[in-house]
Formats: C-alpha cells, structure tokens, sequence
C-alpha cells in the first residue's frame, strides 16, 4: 500500500486501504452493501446447485446419483442456505446501501458494528459448507432442525447449529443497525409516514428480526444442550418433548418467512410506482398493512403443525389467524394493480420482474390459503404442494423481488446502464423457467408425492421430468444475471443521477456511481 | 449519544427475547397442564380398551336381612351411572345391633336375572361368612365389572344382598359333629 491510497480525498477522509484490506476493514455502507450482495450471489449459485443435483435425482424414478442420505443433506443445506446465506444477507445488502441513500443519512449508525455483521457470514458458511467434508456428511435432518434427528446426528449437527447462532447474530446485529439508522438518522423533513416504503418495511422487518431470532438462538442453544450437555429439553428419553420444539422453532419460523417477504414488497413498492410514472396507491394503508402482517405473524405458527396433533379449538384458531392475513396481504396488491392502473407503464427488466412478483407471489399466497385449512393441510402435509407453495413466495416472491431491486438500483450503484436485451432474456428465462420447476409440484402434491425423499412412485415421473428440465431452464439462466452485472461494473451506458424518469427519492439526487461518501451535508427535503 | 440509547434498547430487548425463548420451556408445559392439552396421549395409553363408553347403565344397589338375623345392612350409594367394562367399587355397611357375635353370609340376587351372567364380581363380601362381634359395625366393599357383552337393551340393572343367618346352621352341624355316634 503506498502513501497514495492513504491521502485523504476531497473531503478529507483518510482513502481506503486498497486490496482486501480495503473490504476486510471497511465501515462504508455501499462496500458492506456491496459485501452482503456478492456473498448472496455465491450462495445463490452454491444452493442453486444443490437444487440442480435434488432435480436431477428426480428425472427418473429409483436412485440413479445420489445415495438418500445425501439426498437429504442436500435438501437440508440447499433449504438453510437459501434462507439464510441468500435471502436474508441479499435484504441487508439492499438495506446497506438503499437506507442511507434513502433517508439523506451519511451512513448507517454503527458503521464498525456492520462491518463485523456482514464478516460474521462467511465464518457461518464455511462452518454450515465444512460439514459436506466430515464424517457422517452434512446436516440431513431438514432445515427446521426438528429433534429427534437434530439431537441423533453426527458432529456437522454441531456445526451448522454454531453457524445458525453466528448468523442469527449477524442479522440482529444488522437489524439493531438498521432500526438505529432509520429512527434516528433521517434527514430533517422525513417524518416517518414520509419514508419510502422499502425503508418501512425494513424497519418493522428488523423489528421482527430482533424479536424472533433470539428465540431461534435460544431453541439451537437447547438442541446444543441435549447433544452435548446431557439435557432433556426435547429429548423424549429423558422426558423432554419434541414437540415443544416446534413450537419454540415455529415460534421464530412463521414471522421469519414474513422477514423474507417484507422487504421484497417494500423493493416492489418503489419499482411499480417508478415504471407506472405514478405515485403508489394508498401509501398510509401499505404501511398498516405491512405492520398489521407483522403482528399476525406472531399468532400463527401452530399452521405448520396441524398434523402434530392438537385440539379442535387450537386448530380452528390457527387456522382463522392465518387467513386473517390474506386481507392486509390483499390490500398490498391491491394498491400494486392500482398503482399501475391508468399509469403510463414501460417494461425495462425491473418492472418486469416486479409484476411477475405480483403475479406469481398472489398464486404463492392462494395456495398457502388453501394450506391454511388445517383439513386440507392435514392431507397435504409433507407433500409436493407445500414444495410448490413456499417456492413461489420465495422463488418469485423474495428472488425475484431482489433480480428487480439489482436491475433498478445496479446504475446507480455501478454507473452504468446494464444491458437491457440481457436482462429481459434472463427475466424470461427465469420466469418460464420457475413456473415449469415448481407448477406441476402442485399437481404431484395434490396426488400425494412426498417431499425429502429421493425416489418416487412411477406415476409421478412425467410432472417431475418436466419439474427437472424446468429447473435446468432456470438455474443456468442465472448466468445469464452474473453476466448483467459483471458488464454493468465494468462499462456500458453511462447512467445519469435520475436513472429512471419516473423515479422519486433522495437516492436519485446523488450523482451515478453514488460517491463514497454521500450526504456529508444534510440534503434539503421539502 | 441518542444512537446510544437507541442500541442499548434493542440490546436490551434482544436479550429479553433470548430469554422469552428459555421462558417458553416452562410456559409450554403450564398450558399443557392448565388446557390438558398433553395430557390426551397419556389418557390413551392408559385407557381401559374394555371399556364400551358408548352406553351407560343404572346400577341399583339394594340390601335386604334374613329376619332371623338380628343385622341392619344397606348400601352406602342406591346408584350410578357406568359404563360397561369399568371397574366399579362400592361399599355397602353393616351393623349387629344383637348383643352377641352373629355370623352372616350375604347371597346377591339380580333384576333383570339375565344380567347376572355379566355382573363380573372380582372381590365381595360375600364370598365368605362375614362374622360381627355385638354391636360391630363394618364398611365391607364390592369391586366388579360389568362385561360389555351384556344385551345393549338392558339400560339398568339392580342388585340385591340378603344377609342370612348361617350361624345357627353352623352351630347345628358343629353340635351334630359334637354328638356322640356310638
């Protein structure tokens, strides 16, 4: 490192370390964003692998590459590192550089805190990766860590639990961050019924966070107890019970799906009102809505237990409180429809992913209403239906929510226009590509193939033959995304400062690249 | 400094959810106890099989004397409601209100008499000679089932005790063996 990238810059910051010291060491929120993005992206394609090689086993009924019990640790790992290594640190990323820039702040309130959120992930995933390589093979007890597999495992069930509470940590960390930044660091003149919608739903999300991932910490802390420190808390052989865990896991389980949602409404909440060239519909009300989802969230998780077991009155209650939340769901895309009605619409590839969340995340909400029925769940349990339903609120919900927030907001952060022709063959690829993966899964569901298990009786061979080419379709086009971007970072277009001519907020009053340092005055906001 | 405070009660409430998790333990087992919600498994190990809940029966209990025996003898309950296949107890009591000790032996009798094949008696007083000092009084109990395979169109069944005085037989058969016979 020479003198020179010690010199302070125009505003007299000392210039960053150059090299890796420079992202090791960083406490800038656009390089932490930036860190958060590229290491979502690599999980993406490491579990998008994975999904490859579970598709693969499928095409063919009886067991052609994999033995069944990696098949399970595949299933496992691909389902904990989706959650937890893609969507979750892809939300931060976009928190990381949207929320400052949002709300005219300098940078987020605890800039060293972030750095140390964001490192703590790679240590998790090499703990939660490592475990391929040990004896006994990764975790295979399913990603919701159920005892009494999770209490019988090898010592990879040790590791991914240390890495579950290293990522636990790391999102509170960054949640406590986020709330910090948001209650305290706006600009004067944003009140908070004046804050982007993507600023909303990130704060009631880190409040979910906050409240929720302690108790997964403290559930994996007991599970930890039981396999090494001679407890009982779930193991029935000592008097524990096992269902107890699930209660406690589903407790932070149900709003942890709506902490893979909220933010990707909020990112759709900015995209369709910018390509409609229209205010969003009914702004107040998608704030209640996002609120009043995030309290229901907390008086439904039983739904993922009605066939464990349990009175009438409890299932007739958890069954009406989770269709209680189809209605503040339903006022969200209600007011997205209406946003675009009348609206003067242009398809670049954000908005196009963004309808096609609106769309397919509705046929994801429908069919986890038809789950809501504990009846129908009782039959549909375990079954290719519930694959389906929870792949399309987090393929084309959450994924494709973050493929449109890239698409929208890579000009500013790299500069450059990306190449829009590339961009709507990966929209369309992935987009037919989803719906042949996951679409026949509700047929194969309804006619009772169950999940998790590697092989399958014959008459379910065609719907997952096509379930397997469409999942190819849809897992190389992902190159077809790292291409979009490399060749935004390293040319094209130059982008202007208001990249899209209906694009409102602070964000797009800072030049394209955003500089380094933003908003070291605080931005005038009428 | 408000950044402060602000991280210090998310800190805070952040260890207060660690422990919510913990306290969640304790909490889950109070419901199950309180609902008895859990408990329904441990009812159906333990559940008699034998039992037919789907039909009640009236059980009538009636006590009767010999009027050689100077006893007064009832049932501590006239009736319940059981089911067939359970396991039912009850007492009944008696007194020797004679100033000299009396040996009594009950015989049952049943109404409708084609019930007496299922009234299944496991323990009972009357299975041997019951002797009272003057003026004993005694709780003596019936412990019994009634078999299930009884005629679904028998909604009650009564049973009858008559103590008798079998003393005075037993006196005559000691004196007839005391005899001299040559």
């Amino acid at each position: 490192m020479s003198d020179a990238a010690h010199a302070p810059d125009a505003h007299g910051h000392p210039a960053p370390p150059g090299g890796i010291m420079r992202w090791l060491t960083t406490t800038n929120h656009k390089d932490i964003g930036s860190l958060y993005l590229w290491f979502a992206l690599i999980m993406l394609f490491a579990a998008g692998s994975m999904a490859l090689l579970i598709r693969a086993e499928l095409f063919q009924p009886g067991l052609q590459l994999v033995r069944p019990d990696f098949f399970n640790q595949l299933t496992t790992m691909h389902g904990l590192i989706m959650i937890f290594g893609v969507i979750m640190p892809a939300f931060t990323g976009f928190a990381n550089w949207q929320v400052p820039l949002m709300l005219g702040a300098p940078d987020m309130a605890f800039p060293r805190m972030n750095n140390w959120s964001f490192w703590l992930l790679p240590v998790a995933a090499i703990l939660l990766m490592s475990s391929f390589l040990l004896p006994g093979g990764a975790v295979a007890g399913g990603w919701t860590m159920y005892p009494p597999l999770f209490i019988q495992g090898g010592v990879s069930y040790d590791l991914t639990i240390l890495a579950v509470h290293i990522m636990g940590l790391s999102s509170i960390m960054g949640s406590i961050n986020i709330i910090t930044t948001i209650l305290n660091m706006r600009a004067p003149g944003i009140a908070l019924m004046k804050m982007p919608l993507f600023v909303w739903t990130w704060l009631i999300t880190a409040y979910l966070l906050i409240a929720t991932m302690p108790v997964l910490a403290g559930a994996v802390t007991m599970l930890l107890a039981d396999r090494n420190f001679g407890t009982h808390f779930f193991n029935a052989a000592g008097g524990g019970d096992p269902v107890m865990f699930q209660h406690i896991f589903w407790f932070f389980g149900h709003p942890e799906v709506y902490i893979l949602i909220l933010p990707a409404f909020g990112i759709v909440s900015q995209i369709i009102p910018t390509f409609s060239r229209k205010p969003l519909f009914g702004y107040a009300s998608m704030v209640y809505a996002t609120a009043s989802i995030a309290i229901l969230s907390f008086t439904v998780w039983a739904h993922h237990m009605f066939a464990v077991g349990m009175p009438v009155a409890a299932q007739l209650f958890f069954m009406l409180s989770t269709m209680l939340i189809a209605v503040p769901t339903g006022v969200k895309v209600f007011n997205w429809v209406a946003t675009m009605w009348k609206g003067s619409l242009t398809f670049e590839t954000p908005m196009l992913f963004a309808i096609a969340f609106v769309c397919l995340f509705t046929i994801g909400g429908f069919s986890g209403l038809v789950l809501a029925v504990a009846p129908v769940d009782i039959q549909l349990q375990d079954t290719y239906y519930v694959v389906a339903h929870f792949h399309y609120v987090l393929v084309s919900g959450a994924l494709f929510s973050i493929f449109a927030g890239i698409y929208f907001w890579l000009p500013k952060w790299t500069g450059h226009m990306y190449d829009e022709t590339l961009g709507k063959w990966h929209f369309w690829l992935s987009v037919v590509g989803m719906n042949i993966v996951f679409f026949p899964m509700h047929f194969l569901g309804l006619a009772g193939m169950p999940r998790r298990i590697p092989d399958y009786a014959l008459q379910f061979t065609d719907f997952n033959q096509i379930a397997t080419v469409g999942a190819f379709v849809f897992g190389f086009s992902q190159l077809v995304f790292l291409a979009v971007v490399l060749k935004a970072i390293k040319g094209g277009a130059k982008a202007p400062a208001r990249v899209w001519e209906g694009a409102e907020g602070l964000e797009w009053t800072v030049p394209s690249p955003a500089p380094y340092h933003t908003f070291e005055t605080v931005p005038a906001v009428k | 400094m408000g950044n402060a405070r602000t991280l210090t009660k998310l800190v805070a409430a952040t260890l207060g959810m660690f422990g919510f998790g913990f306290a969640l333990v304790p909490f889950y087992y109070k419901i199950c106890e309180v609902t008895g919600i859990n408990s329904g498994d441990e009812q159906s190990l333990a559940r008699n099989t034998q039992v037919d809940a789907s039909r009640w029966v009236t059980l009538e209990f009636d006590a009767n004397t010999n009027t050689a025996l100077p006893w007064q003898f009832k049932p501590l309950q006239r009736s319940l409601r059981v089911h067939p296949g359970q396991l039912v107890q009850v007492e009944y009591e008696v007194t020797n209100s004679s100033n000299r000790a009396v040996v009594g032996q009950a015989v049952p009798s049943y109404g409708p008499a084609r019930a007496a094949a299922y009234f299944k008696k496991i323990e009972c007083f009357c299975f041997t000679p019951q002797t009272l000092a003057a003026g004993e009084r005694r709780r003596m109990p019936v412990l019994f089932v009634l078999d299930p395979a009884m005629d679904r169109e028998v909604h009650t069944v009564t049973l009858s005790y008559t103590f008798f005085d079998t003393g005075a037989k037993a006196q005559a058969a000691e004196r007839r063996e005391a005899a001299p016979h040559g």
